[in-house]
């Protein structure tokens, strides 16, 4: 217990100092209620970064949604995605999902138990500007939870700090936008929803090149 | 008076200015309304909050020596680039160019200096870095922009590190009859070019009526300029005694440096409207970035170490 506080200390400590990590709520504020983060994929630092800059009260309610094919192989791994992170694993291996173990569904049942999740719809580290196309499990997890928000956070820079294949950060100075959340709507269908939320994401990214 | 005694002297002085700053916010502040608020004046209160801890900073990197003005100029360099290269878009095919920008040359500039070592830190941004940093880019295999790339990442290196190196390489200068105060000279520097910044600011605010550049810096005016630069020379002026220069020789200079001052202000500030931001960073609540509080000593720096160098050092 006490190992992994002071790892999840030091794991935050170390993720702003290199990044000099701001966030910025523009769309609301740091409350304590449910929600869902999702935000746009370029790093395997995103989710550390923005578990590491909620305030502790709302990071201790806050998990990471993450694939377990690779943080379950290896003890390191999983000892920081189960008891520093304390992550919601979802099989993501596509096809053969057996009833029970559906990713919305571990998602929705985190929810369920009083947690708010960080999600990436994009499904996939985005290599590229922009944002890949949103893959559905967003929607169908709004449409188990409609009362919940889903408020869209943009990471700005951290793609740059340690690209694919590189083995030493640039210690340049990320920011995440918090924005408007939004709720899916009765008449929202797969498309619009997804739509909106694509939308809500672009409008956080600062204006590009 | 010792080099040692003058230096004291010096900053007593300062801090014994930011005393009366201080008040003087606190008596505005007090003349407000109960309860009321004022941006400005809250504005000015985290600025001269700011400033005494930075003069305090430079107090204690000179109460080390030179090798706490190296050190502090190193950590603000390394502050300025991650400012600057945060800021100005790169790709991943320049990940290896920014390596060696911030944990090769960065510290290898600042190592030059401290073994003093001339005839290689002068050059070592404006020729090696130059041609070396965009051969790693180009073996990066993307050509995406590649030459605006490969600039910017020459920019950042020349503005935050070449150019404010030169601050602490003053120290290295041989001034017949200044052996041992060189200290001295990087304070007239920063003295005198941040005061232009303030007197600046001040004036703006109290005469400001002519706008300057409306595409650049919305909120500079004509006046603020002029008085500003006018006060600050005159403030180099009154502090000739503790440089090696005659009164009328330091009136010069000062003008120099305060009008170089004023355009690495003005010139970082084009880039910073092409990308749509107010500041470079928000690491010093009230003023911005670092790199915001020494963009006028990164263009005078590298002049008045020259006219220095050229004109004091036989």
């Amino acid at each position: 217990m006490v190992v992994a506080r002071l790892t999840a200390a030091v794991i935050c400590g170390g993720a702003k100092l290199l990044t000099g990590v701001r966030a910025v709520w523009c769309g609301c504020s740091p409350e304590p209620r449910r929600r869902v983060y999702f935000a746009n994929h370029t790093s395997h630092g995103d989710f550390v970064l923005i578990w590491a800059s909620l305030p502790a009260a709302l990071r201790h309610r806050t998990r990471p949604v993450a694939g377990a094919d690779y943080w379950l192989a290896g003890g390191l791994r999983r000892f920081l995605v189960e008891r520093v992170f304390r992550a919601v694993l979802v099989d993501r291996t596509p096809g053969a999902v057996p009833a029970g173990r559906n990713p919305v569904h571990h998602m929705a049942a985190a929810l369920d138990g009083g947690d708010s999740l960080i999600i990436f719809p994009e499904g996939t580290r985005n290599l590229g500007e922009g944002l890949l196309p949103f893959k559905s499990g967003i929607y169908h997890l709004a449409k188990v939870h409609p009362e919940v928000e889903f408020v869209p956070v943009w990471i700005e820079n951290l793609g740059r700090v340690m690209p694919k294949g590189s083995l030493i950060p640039v210690p340049l100075l990320c920011s995440l936008s918090f924005g408007q959340p939004l709720r899916i709507a009765p008449e929202d269908d797969r498309t619009s929803f997804l739509a909106r939320a694509r939308a809500g994401l672009l409008d956080l990214a600062p204006a590009s090149d | 008076m010792t080099a040692q005694q003058t230096l004291v002297a010096v900053f007593a002085g300062v801090f014994a200015t930011l005393l009366v700053a201080s008040a003087i916010a606190a008596l505005l502040r007090w003349r407000l309304a109960v309860g009321a608020a004022s941006a400005t004046i809250d504005n000015l209160d985290a600025r001269i909050k700011a400033w005494w801890v930075m003069i305090g900073c430079l107090a204690v990197a000179f109460w080390i020596g030179p090798a706490g003005v190296i050190g502090l100029f190193a950590f603000i360099s390394f502050q300025s680039m991650r400012e600057f290269i945060s800021l100005t878009h790169t790709r991943r095919g320049d990940h290896r160019a920014l390596l060696w920008s911030f944990f090769f040359f960065l510290p290898l500039q600042y190592f030059l200096i401290g073994i003093d070592w001339y005839g290689l830190f002068s050059i070592l941004i404006p020729v090696y870095a130059f041609l070396l940093l965009p051969i790693t880019s180009a073996l990066g295999e993307d050509t995406t922009r590649f030459l605006e790339r490969a600039a910017k990442v020459q920019w950042g290196l020349m503005i935050c590190v070449y150019c404010l190196s030169h601050v602490p390489a003053l120290m290295t200068l041989e001034i017949p009859d200044y052996e041992g105060r060189n200290a001295l000279l990087v304070v007239f520097l920063v003295l005198t070019v941040q005061s232009s910044d303030v007197f600046q600011y001040v004036w703006g605010k109290l005469l400001g009526q002519r706008r300057l550049s409306r595409n650049i810096s919305p909120s500079k005016t004509v006046e603020g300029l002029v008085g500003g630069v006018l006060t600050s020379t005159a403030a180099g002026v009154a502090l000739w005694w503790m440089t090696p220069f005659l009164p009328w020789q330091a009136a010069l200079v000062a003008l120099a440096i305060n009008v170089l001052g004023f355009f690495g202000g003005f010139v970082l500030s084009a880039i910073k409207r092409d990308r749509g931001v107010k500041d470079w960073g928000h690491m010093i609540e009230g003023h911005g970035g670092m790199l915001d509080r020494v963009d006028s000593i990164s263009f005078s720096a590298p002049i008045f170490f020259h006219i220095v160098r050229y004109w004091w050092v036989p």
